[in-house]
Formats: C-alpha cells, sequence, structure tokens
C-alpha cells in the first residue's frame, strides 16, 4: 500500500561544466538557495563533454530528467566547446523528439560561475516540469526497474 | 487425417492459447517473425520463411541465466526460473525443425542446457508442409522432404482447409484438446492432401539448389579445406555483420554477459556471431584475428566440424534465409559451389 | 555493359590498375556480390545490373592499403561516400583508379517479393543492355512482370541526381529516377503525435536483431572499433536485450554519422528486417539544413561539417519545446 501512495520523486542528473555551472551551483549554495535534492550533478570539464550516449545512458539507468549546464556562449574555458555542445545537444533533442520521447526531458541552460541565483531556479523550473511529465517511460530499461 | 477450416483456426489458436503460449508467424511493421500469438496479432501463416527462424522459441536471442542484488557482503543470487508451461509453436517448416535437430545435438549432450531442455520438454511442434517452396530453397540437398512434415503434429494446408495428423504422443495429446475444433476428413481430402504432396515435390526438384552436391565436405577433408586458398577469396564481400548468424535455424554460438542495473548484476546469454570481432574474445585476445578466419570458422563449422562431431550430420538445414538475407549476397551455397569449381 | 568491361581489361592490361572492384555474377538472376577482379579471365564473371545497389567505396578503405591502383566501379551516389571517405582521410585518392558508372535506378528483390512474386527462377529486363521500364520475373509459379520503378530501391525514389562528384571517367547514360522528395517521410512522421511516433519506432525497432549489418555497410562508419564493439562500456553490441538497447543503438548509430552520412541508403538496404533506418539519418540530415544551411555529406571536400563547425548565433537546443 504504502508503494503505491508514495510521491513521486523523479531523478534528476545534471551535467555542470567545471568552470561555470558548477561553481554556479557551489555560490547557490553557500548564498543559501534552494533547489531540490532530486537533482544529482554531475561535474564535467566543459558541457562539450557531454556525449549523447550519457544522456541516454542517464535514462536507461533510471534518470527522469537530464539538465546540462554550461557556460554563456563566448565564455567558455576552451573558447569554443558549448559551441559544439550547443548544435550536438540541438540535433540530439530533436532526435528524442522524433522518435516520441516528451520534449521537456532534456535541456541545456548557460550558467556561468556567478549566477547561483539563475542555477537554482533553473533546477527548481526543471523539476518541476519533471514532475508534471511523471516518471521516464518511453526511454527507461526495465532490468533496471526495481 | 483431421481437418479444420482455415476460417476457424483463429478459434483453434484462441483455444490453444487458453493454457498455453503460443508461437506462430506475425507480421509487425510488414516482416513476418514467431511471434506470441494475441487476439490483435497479424497471422502470416502462408509466409514460406519467417526472417529469423523460429529457434528463438527454444533458444532466445537473449536470456537471464541469474540475478545478483545486494550490496557489500550480502550478496543473493536468484537464478532464473526454467521454462515450466507447455507452449506449441504453430507452423515451422520442416527446414527450422531439422534445425532444432541440430540445436539438440548441442544442448541436450553431455552437459545439458537446463534451459533449453526444460524448453524442448515443454514445447510442442505443429509442423507445417511448404506451399510455396523458393529458389533459394534446398532442403531436399540435407534430405528433408517439406511435403512431409516430421514433428509431434503435421499439418498441411489445402484449398479451404488445414489438414492435421499427430505423430507423437505430445501431438496426441495437443490433438485430444482440441478435438472439439477438428472434424475427419474423407478419402477425397487425403487424397487432395497427397496431391499437394505431390505437387509440392515436384517443384522443389525444379529448384535451382536442389541437386547442389555435397560431395567433398565430411570430417576427412578437414586440413584440406582448412588450408584451401579459396577463403582468401571467398570472403572478401563479406561486410562482417552477424546477419546469417542471426536468422540461421541452427547456429548455436552465444555468448554470456553481465548487466550491471544500477542494484545488482543481470547475468544474461546472447546470441553470439563468429563473424564479429570479439567471438570467443580471452584474457590473452582473439584466436581469430582475421575476418577470413572467422568467415572460414562459419562455414567449416556447419560443413566439416560439426558432421565430423555429429555422425555426418551437417549443421545447415538448407532454409536458404542466408541466401536471402546476405547484404553482401554471400552464402552456404556459393560457399559449396566454389569448393566444387 | 561491354563498354566498361572492355575499358577495364584495357587498364588491367596496360598496368594502370591492379585490379578491378566492382560486382561478381550470383548464382541467381539478382545475387550478384562486390568482388575484386584481377585478371581479363576474371573479368568474366563481371556484372553491372539493377542489382548491383552496393556501395563499393567503403570496400576501398581495404583496397587502398594494397599495391597499386584500384579501379573502382562508382555510382553516382556512391561517389558522394567516396569523396566523404577522402575527407576522413580514410581512403586514398591516389590508389583509386575511379569509372563513374551510370546509373538507371537500382531494384530491390524485396520489393518484388513484396509483390507477392515467389519462386522466382529470373528476372528479365535488369540488364544493363535491355533494361526496361517493365521486368518479366520467370517463377516456378508462372510468369509475372513488375514495373521497375515499383521494384527500386527507396533511395532511388529521392535521388540526388546522376552526376558523379568524382570519377577518372565516366561511362555510360543515366536515367532520372527521382520522383519523390526525401524528406517527405520525415515531414510525416514530425507531424504524428508524440504517442503516435513512439508506437511507430517502437514497432520498427522492435523488429531489429542487432546483426549489425546497418553499421558495417555504413561508408561513413568506417571507426577501427565501434563503440558498441567495445568491452569497456556496456553497450551490448549483440545483446537483443531489452527494448531501450535498440532505441539507443539506432539513436547513436544515426548521431555518429550525422553531418558525415551523404545519405546513400545503404543502411535501409541491408537491414534483413527492413526497419527504414534512413528514417534516422535524415532527420539529422534534414534538421541540420534548416538549423545550419544545406549542406550535402561527401559533395565538397573542403566545406567544414556542420558538427564540426559552428556560429556564434546557432539556434538554442530549447528551439525543438519551442517548435513544438
Amino acid at each position: 500500500m504504502s508503494i503505491e501512495n508514495k510521491e513521486f520523486r523523479p531523478k534528476i542528473v545534471a551535467f555542470c561544466c567545471n568552470w561555470c555551472s558548477y561553481a554556479g551551483a557551489d555560490l547557490a549554495g553557500s548564498s543559501r538557495l534552494a533547489y531540490p535534492a532530486d537533482v544529482k550533478i554531475i561535474r564535467v570539464p566543459c558541457s562539450c563533454r557531454v556525449n549523447p550516449m550519457f544522456i541516454l545512458r542517464a535514462f536507461q539507468k533510471g534518470a527522469d530528467g537530464v539538465i546540462i549546464c554550461g557556460c554563456h556562449p563566448g565564455d567558455c574555458h576552451y573558447s569554443t566547446g558549448n559551441y559544439y555542445a550547443r548544435r550536438r545537444m540541438t540535433l540530439l533533442f530533436s532526435m528524442l523528439d522524433y522518435i516520441g520521447i516528451e520534449n521537456g526531458r532534456t535541456r541545456v541552460e548557460w550558467v556561468s560561475a556567478a549566477e547561483g541565483v539563475k542555477f537554482s531556479t533553473t533546477m527548481n523550473e526543471f523539476v518541476e516540469k519533471i514532475h508534471s511529465l511523471g516518471e521516464n517511460v518511453r526511454l527507461e530499461d526495465l532490468r533496471c526497474k526495481n | 487425417m483431421l481437418k479444420i477450416e482455415k476460417q476457424k483456426l483463429s478459434a483453434l489458436f484462441s483455444k490453444i492459447a487458453e493454457d498455453k503460449d503460443l508461437y506462430l508467424p506475425v507480421k509487425e511493421a510488414g516482416q513476418v517473425n514467431f511471434a506470441a500469438w494475441t487476439e490483435e496479432a497479424e497471422v502470416a501463416l502462408d509466409t514460406l520463411k519467417t526472417v529469423k527462424s523460429p529457434k528463438d522459441a527454444f533458444f532466445p536471442q537473449s536470456e537471464n541465466l541469474y540475478t545478483c542484488r545486494g550490496t557489500n557482503k550480502n550478496i543473493q543470487i536468484k537464478p532464473e526460473e526454467l521454462c515450466d508451461k507447455a507452449f506449441v509453436v504453430f507452423g515451422m517448416k520442416m527446414c527450422d525443425v531439422k534445425g532444432i535437430e541440430v540445436l539438440d545435438k548441442v544442448f541436450l549432450a553431455d552437459p545439458v542446457d537446463t534451459f533449453y531442455k526444460a524448453r524442448r520438454e515443454h514445447g510442442i511442434i505443429v509442423a507445417m508442409a511448404c506451399n510455396e517452396p523458393e529458389e533459394t530453397c534446398f532442403c531436399k540437398v540435407f534430405g528433408t522432404d517439406a511435403a512431409e512434415p516430421v514433428a509431434d503434429v503435421a499439418t498441411w494446408m489445402v484449398g479451404d482447409f488445414l489438414y492435421w495428423q499427430a505423430k507423437t504422443e505430445k501431438g496426441e495429446a495437443l490433438t485430444k484438446e482440441l478435438e472439439s475444433l477438428l472434424t475427419t476428413s474423407d478419402a477425397n481430402e487425403d487424397a487432395a492432401v497427397e496431391a499437394k504432396k505431390a505437387e509440392i515435390r515436384t517443384i522443389i526438384d525444379k529448384l535451382p539448389y536442389s541437386n547442389l552436391s555435397l560431395e567433398g565436405w565430411n570430417g576427412d577433408v578437414l586440413m584440406e579445406k582448412f588450408d584451401s586458398p579459396i577463403w582468401e577469396e571467398l570472403y572478401k564481400p563479406c561486410l562482417a555483420c552477424g546477419t546469417c548468424t542471426f536468422v540461421c535455424p541452427t547456429c548455436q554460438c552465444y555468448d554470456i554477459k553481465d548487466y550491471d542495473t544500477g542494484h545488482g548484476v543481470q547475468r544474461f546469454r546472447c546470441w553470439d556471431s563468429c563473424m564479429y570481432s570479439d567471438f570467443t574474445m580471452m584474457a590473452h585476445g582473439n584466436n581469430r584475428t582475421s575476418q577470413m578466419q572467422r568467415f572460414r570458422q562459419r562455414f567449416m563449422h556447419k560443413l566439416v566440424y560439426f558432421p565430423a562431431n555429429n555422425d555426418g550430420m551437417y549443421s545447415c538445414v538448407g532454409c536458404g534465409r542466408c541466401v536471402e538475407k546476405c547484404p553482401a549476397a554471400l552464402n552456404i551455397v556459393k560457399v559449396i559451389k566454389a569448393f566444387q569449381e | 555493359m561491354q563498354e566498361l568491361i572492355n575499358r577495364a581489361k584495357e587498364l588491367l592490361a596496360n598496368g594502370t590498375v591492379a585490379r578491378v572492384l566492382g560486382w561478381k555474377k550470383g548464382d541467381l538472376s539478382y545475387n550478384c556480390e562486390p568482388a575484386f577482379f584481377e585478371t581479363a579471365e576474371d573479368m568474366e564473371n563481371f556484372v553491372y545490373d539493377g542489382f548491383c545497389g552496393a556501395n563499393l567505396s567503403k570496400y576501398m578503405i581495404e583496397a587502398s592499403k594494397l599495391e597499386g591502383k584500384t579501379l573502382v566501379c562508382l555510382k553516382p551516389c556512391d561517389s558522394y561516400s567516396f569523396v566523404q571517405l577522402m575527407k576522413e582521410h580514410r581512403v586514398d585518392r591516389e590508389k583509386a583508379y575511379i569509372i563513374g558508372v551510370a546509373c538507371r535506378g537500382k531494384l530491390d528483390i524485396e520489393k518484388i517479393k513484396a509483390q507477392g512474386i515467389k519462386g522466382i527462377e529470373s528476372v528479365e529486363g535488369a540488364a544493363w543492355e535491355d533494361a526496361n521500364d517493365v521486368l518479366t520475373v520467370k517463377t516456378f509459379y508462372g510468369d509475372k512482370t513488375c514495373n521497375w520503378s515499383d521494384a527500386m530501391l527507396e533511395r532511388c525514389h529521392v535521388c540526388k541526381g546522376k552526376e558523379h562528384v568524382i570519377f577518372d571517367e565516366q561511362i555510360g547514360e543515366s536515367r532520372e529516377t527521382k520522383d519523390a522528395d526525401r524528406f517527405d517521410r520525415v515531414a510525416e512522421i514530425e507531424a504524428m503525435s508524440p504517442e503516435e511516433k513512439f508506437a511507430f519506432f517502437r514497432s520498427e525497432l522492435s523488429k531489429c536483431i542487432r546483426c549489425n549489418a546497418c553499421r558495417n555497410v555504413c561508408p561513413a562508419c568506417s571507426c577501427r572499433k565501434c563503440v558498441f564493439d567495445s568491452t569497456k562500456f556496456d553497450s551490448a553490441q549483440k545483446a537483443n536485450t531489452d527494448s531501450f538497447e535498440e532505441k539507443m543503438f539506432h539513436i547513436i548509430r544515426a548521431f555518429h554519422v550525422a553531418g558525415r552520412c551523404t545519405d546513400c541508403g545503404e543502411c535501409s538496404r541491408v537491414c534483413p528486417q527492413g526497419i527504414p533506418l534512413h528514417l534516422f539519418n535524415r532527420k539529422f540530415i534534414k534538421d541540420i539544413n534548416e538549423f545550419y544551411g544545406e549542406y550535402q555529406a561527401g559533395a565538397d571536400i573542403d566545406e567544414k561539417a556542420p558538427l564540426t563547425n559552428f556560429t556564434f548565433d546557432d539556434v538554442e537546443p530549447g528551439i525543438v519545446a519551442e517548435r513544438g
């Protein structure tokens, strides 16, 4: 009984660039800005490091939403990494939409090290969105359930 | 002989499905494969060859062996349960039935494969004669008579009826359960079935591969065939995909892998293909390092190694799926012919 | 195609090329295979007819490692793949002597069989010399006819054009076969509801047997070691284990060739289960064209590929959701 009544707690994976968004998350923390504990941060050296397979793997292993945070275009620590990431993610998200995956489950947001507030509001919004979409069913791997 | 009207087949299927799983040729997204029967399934019994062979029913492409759960030193191991429910494979053609005989040689010999054995014990094969053999068929070469099914139940589709004949105890038992739906055929109808058989055999005799000779292929020629320079030429178009192995009714190689579920490990086995670069990969590396060697392995296994170990039984049944499906138009017939030239 | 055979023999005889890469007659009227020919006698088995659909450019990766030049017969669409492979330094232009062979659209035996034609003894009208708009198919169950265009590979209906983008010489006259737009089907799917899209792809991908034919035939998939062959990730190259794995395989396969796929259609041609794999590749091509400007992989050796390029004002990934 208790299982059925259990509130849906989404699992969210956030890939955060080491040079900006990860520091942004830090700032959010030290500024006492709240964001849901459902968000699990994975630090990456650059948003460009995020391989499409990372995103699919996250869904396979039980994530309900995946968000990628990187430096604002023009501010990449490696000059151009986020520009490539932007193209890749645009195409990947479009493909996911094409095969019938709800398009709110994936998101890219540019968050700088100074934007603790943006980090917190983005995460709150995203968690809210995933809450409304519910559990990830279309990209799940049954073996990873339970 | 017994019979049932074609129109009533769905009643027959739902009757079988009452207490058994039923696998039969089903059309899904334009292709026909053996699949579990449901009310909505588009049954395609007229299909001569399903894309994949029905060996899945006994030896699935992937199956779990056991599941481990737990953390640190507290680990539970749960073996997968063996098949314990009767199931029917309906509409298997004779080449595929022979394919199961080949699998039996591998999996029922010591050490017995318990998963396979359980499925064999619970599986009932309803075989069907091939109404319209095609140019890619060469079952006759291996002594198979596509007109005379040998299985638990033999069936023939003639006119508006499916004719039914139980051949084994399992088949008799199934027939008894379906009694209410089957009626007895008269002498005229039996004659029509005989005429159909003759018709099928006439077509088979005309097929281009029916007179293929297997002369020179047996265990004694191992080194001669192995060292032949012909392989070096033959393999070249091969793309190293696994199509031939995965559509084949007799390919039985599998790999055992672990899958990390995040909260445990599933150990499963899945079909493997000798065409793949990691086939029989071991700690020291791979014992076949070139595509020529992998290609040679497949045909040497089917035509030389297997007969040498199994009283001359070839592990090809002449279904012709590789002839139809190879992306590079290579196949076992071309290999056999190349050595005769 | 006597002209082609004669020319190839001539080039073999005068030592310009060491071998010819073409198609060899099969033992049925439709199963010719890609093959290397080294002598004039070998060339007796050479064939170029309606069933020579195989794209030979990928075989040039291996042929580039051999001594001497290889004469390779490339159809117009195959020549795009060759340029793409040159761009990626996977084939050596110096090792190839390219004869651009004309094309009148290639046939798909599966399409002939799908019309209920069974037990095929021979197909007449598919040869180059007597190429006919109507094929006569002799079967063990009587003679049948079938229109060339109804038996054509999907890719020929949306042909990129009959011009070779690279060649040393050209032989033969092509015939226009384009009668549809290549993005029509993609647009149709895009217009479906998420539920319909999901159901459509689930039904198609459930047929996948993980044989990897689509990957292995693909001229753009030329990695020495594929991520799906790696034992370091559990990408299970051959295990048909869960519906997720098939989705992942096909999305990643198409993604890895995005911006490099010339849309040669080989993946769909070889799929034993008839999965329309080109729908994945074309979706990426369509998006690339819409977001980053028209791009045809393999058309221009110097042009930067869309995924190794960017502009400052590219669209944001959020466009996917905004577009609805």
